[in-house]
């Protein structure tokens, strides 16, 4: 199922009209897509821009909290800058990203000619990308989040709507590709692992989205007339906050897992033992998703009496600790796939394992958020949490795409800048992350960058932090760079259809 | 030199397992859960509403629907009953098309389409009746979010309902699919608006 994409060779030839219209051509042919591969690489690459972009923005953000009392930046722009952050991680990041994973995959995988209601999924790129660039111009604008213009806020609610309008047309196509275009005799069970990865995620986000749009709808209603219900400006973030933070992010994750199964059952070239617990795993982390629409926030205290203490003990577990476990059902099964001796370690499994690696530490970090005794409550520790998750998605995202890429364009990508990047990636995370965990147990407050102390140093949690994004900015930039030159001008793939599957059957 | 070319063996069969029926079941899931929210949020608003006493005295109310407002119950019921009508109609188009019976496919759609304008219409007047604008308070911001999301809802029922209709009129008589889902969706629509017509309009 070796894909190689000539589109780009043409362009190589003599003539400015004949290279003109070649352009015209082949941005026509982006405009009106439908082969599920070209939108899956529309996807995938502006989610790596943005991903860029929102590492510069982290860095900004760190730098300016290394010196509380002076600041390099205007204090309305550092408000939008935090809503931004948070915004573009989950939505212009990490949600897109491994949609677009799933589209350009899930067809070849199940068999499909075709994506199901293509063209669907390319209205719905455009919505989503036109939406990110209306929420973009209103953050530019003093207009997210609390922001002091109001018709900008209008905008930026108008932007979100469209961005959740366009990622659930996306949803519907991956899942209906997979429980309508499969193969004859693949069974929904022998759907391989990243495939059933992607309809959970896909189903995920069918009924978590709308019930953030619900939300959307109230609070641009009564911001566009009333301005008092929902608390005008300052109420947009109370009510549809929930939707960028624990336990939503975890939904965009799941595809995480479904990459790293996925490279270790093809890896190992065996059978997969306890398939089944790997689709169970995945399963689990969807979990995640009650906990999402029910949009409140499951604590645990461990004062007062026994009784007091179960009571909320049980919900806690329920809703932060399931998801968990399904990570690490899935964790410890491709870790027992890879004791095979016909294990050939491939060099996308590096990022793609310390990708759900940074997952997992962030869903632990975001149990340990709800437990109020810790007293992490609106301090810089959740932002730790959805750094952890949301660049642990984009590590995974390298690992994927240095994966399947041979087998989405046809050329191979060299192992060594994949390794090297895959490591520095994890690197850059943990810089970009673990110091506020460190610093949220010492009380540095969130979504504040100038007048605020604590015991400790300040300066050399925020400067690592700063340092962390900015690096993960260049290992995003250097592996656009490397796959963008090794898809185009690299050796023909070898990678054959069996790449893609896992052994089912043995 | 051999420059013959073994033939590859055909590739497996594609097998499409009803897309529209499933594409249909996921619409219908986010119309359910977008009320379902938008309903969830209402009833919070309502329970956290202060005490007030009845006008017809003794009972004590939340003060949640302000006193001056009349719900047109006529209108809404006839809405109601109107949908039970909606599913009927769209259940003859599926029973019509198994036996690839493209008139009354037609027939059952275009009523089917005619109860939806008459759903529209009736929500219109049920706004002209009565008279709140979207600036005077909670209850009216909220109610117009709810009900005019509703509406839309209709609306796509609608737009599918009419494509349908077109594929039907065209002579795809046996498009199985696309009329049981088009009817799953007009099932879907009419529990979500009983939902909602139970919360507002009979809870108030």
């Amino acid at each position: 199922m070796t894909a190689i994409d000539s589109s780009h060779s043409a362009t190589s030839s003599s003539g400015s009209i004949a290279t003109r219209s070649t352009l015209l051509g082949t941005i026509a042919a982006y405009l009106t897509a439908s082969d599920h591969k070209r939108i899956g690489r529309l996807l995938i690459s502006i989610s790596a821009i943005f991903a860029i972009a929102t590492a510069i923005e982290g860095a900004i953000l760190g730098i300016e909290r290394i010196s509380p009392s002076s600041s390099i930046v205007d204090a309305d722009i550092i408000v939008q800058l935090f809503s931004a952050l948070r915004f573009d991680l989950i939505f212009s990041v990490a949600a897109p990203m491994m949609l677009g994973l799933a589209v350009a995959v899930v067809p070849m995988q199940v068999g499909a000619r075709a994506l199901a209601f293509a063209r669907s999924a390319m209205f719905g790129f455009y919505l989503w990308l036109f939406g990110v660039i209306l929420v973009g111009t209103s953050y530019l604008n003093n207009g997210g989040p609390g922001g002091g213009n109001a018709e900008m806020v209008d905008l930026f609610l108008i932007g979100l709507g469209l961005v959740i309008a366009g990622l659930l047309l996306i949803s519907t196509s991956v899942a209906t590709t997979v429980l309508a275009s499969r193969r004859a005799g693949m069974t929904l069970i022998e759907t391989p692992i990243f495939s059933w990865s992607a309809l959970v995620a896909s189903v995920s986000m069918l009924l978590t989205l709308p019930v953030v749009a619900g939300a959307i709808i109230y609070v641009a209603v009564d911001h566009a007339y009333e301005r008092a219900t929902f608390g005008a400006t300052e109420g947009v973030n109370a009510w549809i906050g929930w939707a960028f933070t624990t336990p939503q992010i975890f939904i965009v994750a799941i595809p995480t897992l479904g990459v790293l199964a996925q490279i270790v059952a093809t890896m190992t070239r065996g059978k997969q033992p306890l398939r089944a617990g790997l689709l169970v795993g995945v399963g689990l982390m969807s979990t995640a998703v009650i906990g999402a629409v029910t949009q409140s926030s499951h604590t645990v205290s461990f004062s007062g009496s026994a009784s007091d203490v179960l009571k909320s003990l049980i919900p806690y577990l329920f809703f932060n600790h399931l998801p968990i476990l399904g990570v690490f059902v899935v964790l410890g099964l491709s870790l027992l796939a890879l004791k095979n001796e016909r294990a050939k370690l491939n060099a996308a499994f590096v990022p793609a394992f310390l990708g759900v690696g940074m997952v997992l530490t962030g869903m632990i970090g975001g149990a340990i958020f709800k437990i109020t005794n810790l007293k992490l409550a609106n301090t810089v520790f959740e932002e730790a949490v959805l750094v952890y998750v949301c660049y642990g998605a984009v590590l995974s995202g390298i690992g994927a795409v240095a994966y399947f890429g041979p087998r989405i364009w046809g050329r191979e990508i060299p192992s060594a800048p994949v390794l090297g990047l895959g490591l520095l990636g994890f690197l850059a995370t943990v810089l970009a992350s673990l110091p506020y965990f460190i610093a949220g147990f010492a009380d540095q407050p969130a979504s504040i960058a100038n007048n605020f102390d604590y015991s400790g140093p300040i300066w050399l949690w925020n400067s690592l932090v700063g340092a962390g994004h900015a690096l993960m900015a260049l290992v995003v930039l250097l592996f656009f760079a490397v796959a963008t030159k090794s898809f185009r001008s690299g050796t023909i793939s070898s990678a054959t259809s069996a790449d893609l599957f896992e052994s089912v059957n043995g | 030199m051999n420059t013959s070319a073994t033939a590859l063996g055909a590739g497996p069969t594609v097998v499409m397992r009803r897309p529209a029926l499933i594409v249909s079941g996921f619409l219908s899931a986010v119309s359910a859960m977008l009320i379902g929210s938008m309903l969830a949020i209402w009833l919070d608003f309502r329970s956290n509403a202060p005490l007030r006493e009845s006008t017809e005295g003794g009972k004590m109310l939340r003060d949640w629907l302000p006193e001056n407002i009349k719900i047109p119950e006529v209108a809404t019921n006839t809405m109601m009953m109107t949908f039970v009508i909606t599913c009927v109609m769209a259940q003859w188009a599926v029973y019509s098309s198994r036996r690839n019976d493209s008139k009354h496919t037609s027939l059952a759609l275009s009523v089917v389409l005619l109860t939806e304008i008459a759903l529209v219409n009736a929500q219109l007047a049920v706004y002209s009746q009565m008279g709140i604008g979207v600036r005077d308070g909670s209850y009216m911001t909220m109610f117009y979010a709810v009900t005019a999301t509703m509406l839309v809802i209709i609306v796509v029922c609608m737009g599918f309902t009419l494509l349908a209709l077109f594929r039907s009129i065209a002579g795809r008589a046996g498009d199985r699919d696309l009329v049981s889902a088009h009817a799953l969706y007009c099932y879907a629509v009419s529990a979500i608006f009983a939902a909602l017509w139970f919360v507002v309009y009979v809870q108030k």
